[in-house]
């Protein structure tokens, strides 16, 4: 991977650098002691590594803002990190760069059940924002396989999705208002706890611009009540078309389930292996989920079951009870540490359209025997958003650079259908490079002419989102 | 004189030969127009990609939305954040356009549960005031695809370009509906109301007040024995109130809905008209602070006021966590209040920096939504 070369005046100046952000911050906050900023070498995405220049822990807005202001004057970059999950290398440093880790900052500042929101620091994570309205019966409803460990700031920074996101949508219909720290420092609040904006929608243009615009501090996001119960239920079909060609009558037919999850084979072997899950031996899999009450539930499930049953199901499995729910779940919560047991992987994240999901599948499927890969396909049916998994030996030579390679033709063969190259992990670094696939060069002047704006001296998340040599021109300029 | 090309080609080029302002118009129906040369979209129409089981819909942006209605009723889908009509409102002509719709961004009493015009958006194409033809998201529900300017010109009054197509993911019409009323609740009554049905476990899709009629109303859709069971739940909950009646009769449910989406009641009455969009539990202050007649919608986070003519309703209202439109007054209260609310200055700036680099030459509507900004 590509990447610019270190600023020599920065790194020459580091320790000046250091000193000063020392002198805005709490004396634990600032590291760079080079055996521990290597904790914040890489995210998620392990393959790429570069320890920063320092790593900063604020608490608070205030703190963020004097930092800001340091790096600012300094002429440092920034790089702000939630919890450093990223799956596509969104808080990657360079070895000239501050990381601003938002650790510290997961307080609840107000939760509010009548006007159905809550405000919390952003390095709160995405589960315990659910935790902090539980006992009222709330939640949040986006659902990132990551919730447990992901901050909300990262979540707003890549727009993040989850498994529920067929009827509750992601990241961006969830948030309402953000406090940001500019790379000047500035402070500014965009959106509130109403619900639309006074002027230029600023709220949706930050949230998904991966922390290149400005570093969100707190955030203020829908809850919802929580549904009286929900119910999964398991299809099996011989063939990935039939499954595909199901998912579509169950959408034409007006039910609306929170999740439709679809395995391949490969997956599904793995997934059993690895969990018991006793999952039928077929080509694909479903998984369909409706909320409501008993009664509710029932209804839905009956209209889909006679749906499923038109297709020829090899197996359909209903759960009567929770202990039964919660096996029908199990292989596919599994998955991504099912596949992991075979080898290292790629986890990639490319959306299609739905009705182009039996060639997709099978194109996959050629790829990866030409590239010699095995690819097991797990991923959000509903909404056409895959995630093929590439695996492949780390330890052996050449094996990561072909298992990328496999990765880069299959996110082509999701643009050349109609689809996008990332539906919830984001660009980062790991798609950078393939951002002029999707997207003509004025489409990305476009989007590169917002971050002019927000960040003239491109200082925020560098070298991420835009190709290198696409955003030159804009970096040179500002220099 | 006006221009009205035929393609986005020919759109892209009207705006690049341009000298002077344009006026950009989808039906027209807003009545917003400024002062320069109208450049109407009409011309470019047409549903371009429909498919039903994928919930998605592309259309150019001049497509007018009867036509686009028409498809997605023989589908039974339907937009999900219900477009208002607001000619009777506003006393204009026209027929509505999908792309007029994005640009204003505005968004029925669904909001609340299935989110804004900007939520139901998943693509555009424009042509920026330099006449370059962008294109953002796609025809995919999921998209994190570099940055998202598709929320960005929902809303922005074909101030950063003129939309040229638009995307949509689409709903699945309900198959069943029921509005459950109450009687005679004062405003802060009527938000307890509103907020205990919007609080519960049975998935309100409208919740309004309209004191004129004195009436309260909350709606739930979904399939047949569903609505049974909530509309049975929800009576319970909002018995609490007072009498609650329950209407099942499709057409009634949709005549009273379409009647708050429109803001019928302040149709043809003398006054101006504003928009305020609170905090929920702000908005029966801020109703009383600016006298005159209201309607709350959005569980009463959206609040309509039609106050005498040239009333400065920012003035009266002071300070609030939100902001207010002016939907509908004489040019010179428009010219004197500005259409839009001043922003903070800092976030003013933003807007003023992106509207210089997508429009360089200030010629897209101007002035429409940088006027109160001027006047701060």
């Amino acid at each position: 991977m590509e990447m610019p070369d270190p600023d020599r005046g920065v790194l020459a100046r580091s320790a000046r650098i250091v000193a000063r952000l020392a002198a805005v911050l709490p004396e634990d906050a600032v590291i760079s002691d080079p055996l521990e900023t290597r904790a914040y070498e890489c995210d998620a995405l392990t393959a790429y590594r570069c320890p920063p220049l320092a790593a900063i822990l604020p608490s608070s807005t205030a703190e963020v803002a004097a930092a800001l202001r340091v790096c600012h004057e300094e002429g440092v970059k920034v790089v702000p990190r939630g919890a450093g999950t990223s799956l596509a290398g969104g808080a990657l440093p360079t070895a000239d760069s501050v990381i601003l880790g938002l650790a510290r900052m997961t307080a609840v500042l107000e939760i509010d059940t009548a006007d159905r929101v809550i405000r919390v620091q952003a390095g709160r994570t995405n589960l315990s924002v659910s935790g902090a309205v539980a006992e009222h019966d709330f939640f949040y409803a986006p659902d990132p396989s990551s919730q447990l460990a992901c901050a909300i700031g990262g979540n707003i920074a890549m727009n993040s999705g989850g498994a529920h996101c067929l009827k509750y949508g992601v990241t961006t219909n969830n948030l309402l208002g953000v406090t940001m720290v500019t790379m000047a420092g500035e402070v500014i609040e965009i959106g509130g706890a109403h619900l639309d904006p006074a002027g230029l929608d600023l709220l949706g243009l930050i949230c998904g611009s991966e922390g290149q615009l400005g570093v969100v501090t707190e955030a203020t996001l829908r809850i919802l009540r929580k549904p009286e119960g929900a119910r999964p239920v398991l299809i099996g079909y011989d063939s990935s078309e039939v499954a595909g060609a199901c998912v579509s009558d169950i959408i034409k037919a007006g039910v609306l389930p929170v999740a439709i999850e679809f395995m391949d084979r490969p997956c599904i072997r793995a997934t059993d292996d690895f969990s018991g899950a006793g999952y039928p031996d077929c080509e694909a899999l479903l998984i369909v989920e409706v909320e409501g009450s008993e009664d509710e539930i029932a209804e839905q499930l009956g209209l889909i079951l006679q749906i499923a049953r038109r297709h020829d199901p090899v197996e359909l499995r209903e759960a009567s009870d929770a202990d039964e729910a919660a096996r029908i779940w199990l292989g596919r919560k599994a998955a991504f540490g099912a596949m992991g047991q075979l080898g290292d992987y790629i986890c990639l994240d490319g959306t299609i359209p739905v009705s182009s999901l039996p060639l997709v599948l099978r194109r996959i499927g050629e790829l990866g025997a030409e590239y010699g890969h095995r690819v097991a396909n797990v991923f959000h049916a509903g909404d056409g958003n895959m995630h093929p998994l590439i695996l492949f030996d780390a330890n052996a030579p050449g094996q990561l650079a072909s298992a990328e390679a496999l990765g880069a033709e299959i996110l082509k063969l999701c643009v050349e259908v109609g689809g996008c190259l990332t539906g919830e992990h984001g660009v980062g670094i790991e798609k950078r490079d393939l951002m002029s696939v999707q997207y003509a060069p004025a489409d990305l002047e476009a989007q590169m002419a917002v971050k002019d704006v927000f960040d003239p001296g491109w200082l925020l998340n560098p070298a991420k989102v835009f190709p290198l040599d696409a955003s030159s021109a804009h970096r040179v300029a500002a220099e | 004189m006006s221009l009205d090309p035929g393609t986005e080609a020919a759109l892209a080029e009207a705006v690049r030969d341009a000298r002077g302002p344009l006026v950009v118009r989808g039906g027209g129906t807003r009545g917003l127009g400024g002062g320069g040369e109208v450049l109407s979209v009409a011309g470019l129409s047409g549903i371009t990609l429909y498919e039903p089981g994928a919930l998605t819909l592309v259309a150019a942006a001049g497509t007018p939305m009867a036509e686009i209605a028409a498809a997605l009723a023989a589908e039974r889908q339907m937009l999900a954040f219900e477009p208002p009509d607001l000619r009777a409102l506003l006393g204009t002509g026209g027929a509505p356009t999908i792309g007029g719709a994005v640009a204003s961004g505005a968004s029925g009493p669904r909001r609340v549960q299935a989110g804004a015009c900007r939520d139901s958006l998943i693509g555009v194409r424009f042509v920026d005031g330099s006449g370059r033809v962008v294109r953002n998201g796609g025809r995919v529900m999921k998209n994190v695809t570099g940055y998202d300017l598709v929320k960005l010109m929902a809303g922005s009054h074909g101030t950063l370009g003129v939309l040229t197509e638009v995307a949509f993911k689409l709903r699945p019409a309900p198959a069943s509906m029921a509005t459950l009323s109450l009687a005679g609740l004062d405003p802060e009554r009527a938000l307890a109301a509103m907020t205990a049905a919007l609080g519960s476990p049975f998935d309100v899709t409208g919740a309004a007040h309209l004191p004129g009629e004195g009436r309260t109303l909350v709606r739930i859709e979904g399939l047949g024995g569903s609505v049974d069971y909530r509309a049975g739940r929800l009576a319970a909950v909002l018995s609490a109130f007072g009498a609650v009646a329950v209407e099942r009769d499709p057409d009634a449910v949709a005549a009273d809905w379409a009647a708050v989406r429109d803001v019928a009641a302040f149709a043809g009455r003398p006054g101006d008209v504003w928009r305020i969009s609170v905090r929920p539990s702000d908005g029966p202050g801020v109703a009383a602070r600016a006298g005159g007649e209201a309607i709350h919608d959005w569980g009463g986070g959206l609040v309509w006021v039609l106050v005498p003519e040239g009333t400065d309703l920012r003035a009266r209202i002071g300070p609030v966590a939100g902001h207010a439109t002016l939907v509908r007054a004489a040019p010179e209260t428009r010219a004197r209040l500005g259409t839009f609310h001043p922003e903070p200055a800092p976030v003013a700036a933003l807007s003023a920096g992106l509207r210089a680099r997508f429009d360089p030459r200030g010629i897209l509507n101007p002035g429409l939504m940088d006027a109160a900004e001027a006047a701060a």
